[in-house]
């Protein structure tokens, strides 16, 4: 079970939150000038790390409100929660670690 | 290889089954091969099997980082089905079905694959609605698919609580007869043992670490037993494909999440076909040793932990218990989690790549083991000549940005 920060109501368990996907994934500014390859990428296209996730969660069941969480996907170990307004969207596979044997 | 047969039985069991071979080798890896698979699970031996069997090409590597029959081969619930709305899913799926059905004779290896039904609930006027459309969309496609109602249902599934006072009712079910289960491991074997004997290296702790590609062009890989060089290259890892593709400077377009299962203790027969309800969300056979062996749907977020979360477990529980009353008190043996790779539209994707050479076959998400054999029978082809079969023809990576999708999400009988 993750014990996930909402930058409002504080650490509250995982039922209560619903998963949003990849954070940063800004919505194209002009969508007519996008080719098909582009509208993919926005569309189908995450970085899918193996380590540090950024990702949105909702806390569904409390302030209903949108929020920022790093998680690390192979460990579940939560860095941090950041409100929308002070995340700067930078993607989080740029941290991304390598593969390890075994895991 | 030795040929399993009654007499072999007979003429071990006089040596005292001392004399038993190993089912494969052990090779050390060679320099280079015609070509490499990356992943030992039961989609990469089948690779290697067909590329062998079918299209002469026997000078094949595969590579498996653990050891075989240890990752998602051995880590789902078993079910087999063809069962699915759209054309393209259902033809495909539809082809892994007729190869299950001559598999064991085929591998000379007992996959023990039992065709005891697949049954689809519906709980409400639109799911039966569903049903009926998936029904005879299947039909068309010459897949067998009927609709039973309650009563039916009552007969064949004793223990399924059918009370119109359920909190969600049953009322009625798709069924596939050609439906079923079969050992998993035993797939993973079956085909490392054909394999191996057309001549095919299985090597076991392998890591694959870097994917070399050369003027736009693959050339070999780099694992933890040293570079091996190959121009034909397919990749069939599942929930890990994201990191193999970044390997090679490629995107795709799946996430990966965990998908637990469970088996409960061993009980006498009680459930001699498979349930699915993507209503209440869960699915339930029961094993020959007499296990109960339960799925559900993935956990929500991103993962590449092989476990996965409680509240997932409890709602797997919960839709069974709901179903199945008379299981409430069933202790539960085992749990575990595999890492699925899910496509925006819960299909696979079997296709080239922008690099030359490199293939990949991933996307499968939750429901990878029944297409087995048909994976590796067409990706055998893919990688053969350079080219789609046209049963995987519409499973591209180019679909993403055509945008000719197939959509099976919520279409596929069950839920993802």
């Amino acid at each position: 079970m993750l014990l996930i920060e909402c930058p409002w109501c504080g650490p509250r368990a995982e039922t209560e939150f619903s998963y949003g996907g990849e954070a940063g994934i800004p919505r194209p500014a002009d969508p007519d000038a996008l080719s098909d390859a582009e509208w993919a990428d926005y569309l189908f296209y995450r970085s899918n790390p193996r380590g540090a996730h950024r990702e949105l969660w909702n806390h569904a069941q409390g302030c209903r409100r949108w929020f920022v969480v790093e998680r690390d996907t192979v460990t579940n170990r939560i860095a941090g929660s950041f409100r929308l307004d002070e995340t700067v969207p930078v993607p989080a596979s740029a941290a991304e670690k390598q593969p390890e044997q075994g895991d | 290889m030795n040929r399993y047969s009654a007499f072999g039985l007979l003429r071990n069991a006089l040596s005292h089954n001392r004399n038993w071979r190993t089912a494969w080798r052990s090779p050390e890896p060679e320099k280079s091969y015609d070509a490499i698979i990356v992943g030992g699970g039961g989609h990469g031996l089948a690779t290697a099997y067909y590329l062998a069997k079918e299209h002469g090409i026997r000078n094949v590597a595969v590579l498996e980082k653990g050891w075989i029959g240890g990752g998602n081969t051995g880590r789902n619930t078993t079910i087999v089905r063809s069962n699915y709305l759209w054309t393209e899913a259902a033809l495909l799926y539809e082809k892994s079905m007729q190869l299950w059905e001559g598999l064991s004779q085929d591998l000379n290896y007992n996959v023990m694959f039992s065709q005891r039904g697949v049954y689809n609930l519906g709980h409400s006027l639109q799911d039966m609605r569903d049903i009926e459309r998936r029904v005879n969309a299947n039909r068309l496609n010459g897949i067998d698919a009927e609709v039973v109602g309650t009563a039916e249902l009552g007969k064949a599934i004793p223990h399924l609580n059918i009370s119109p006072g359920a909190r969600y009712p049953v009322l009625g079910a798709s069924l596939q007869r050609r439906g079923g289960v079969a050992r998993h491991d035993a797939v993973a074997w079956g085909f490392a043992r054909a394999a191996d004997a057309l001549g095919v290296d299985i090597i076991e702790q392998c890591q694959v670490t870097g994917i070399d590609v050369s003027g736009g062009k693959a050339v070999g890989v780099q694992t933890t037993r040293g570079p091996i060089a190959s121009d034909r290259i397919g990749v069939v890892v599942a929930g890990h494909a994201g990191v193999l593709a970044r390997m090679a400077g490629l995107r795709l377009p799946i996430e990966s999440h965990p998908l637990q299962a469970f088996v409960s203790e061993p009980i006498r027969p009680v459930l001699d076909t498979v349930v699915m309800s993507g209503a209440v969300h869960g699915y339930i056979s029961q094993s020959d040793k007499g296990e109960l062996v339960i799925g559900a749907g993935v956990d929500p977020y991103n993962g590449y932990g092989q476990r996965g979360s409680f509240p997932v477990i409890e709602h797997a529980l919960q839709a069974i218990v709901e179903l199945f009353p008379v299981f409430s008190r069933v202790r539960m043996l085992r749990l575990w989690g595999g890492i699925v790779d899910v496509a925006p539209d819960a299909c696979p994707i079997l296709s080239k790549t922008p690099v030359g050479g490199l293939y990949f076959n991933c996307g499968w998400g939750t429901g990878g083991f029944k297409a087995t054999p048909g994976s590796g029978w067409v990706f055998a082809h893919t990688m053969a000549h350079d080219e789609a079969h046209e049963l995987n023809a519409p499973f591209s990576l180019e679909r993403f940005s055509t945008g000719a999708l197939v959509d099976e999400h919520g279409a596929a009988a069950v839920a993802h």
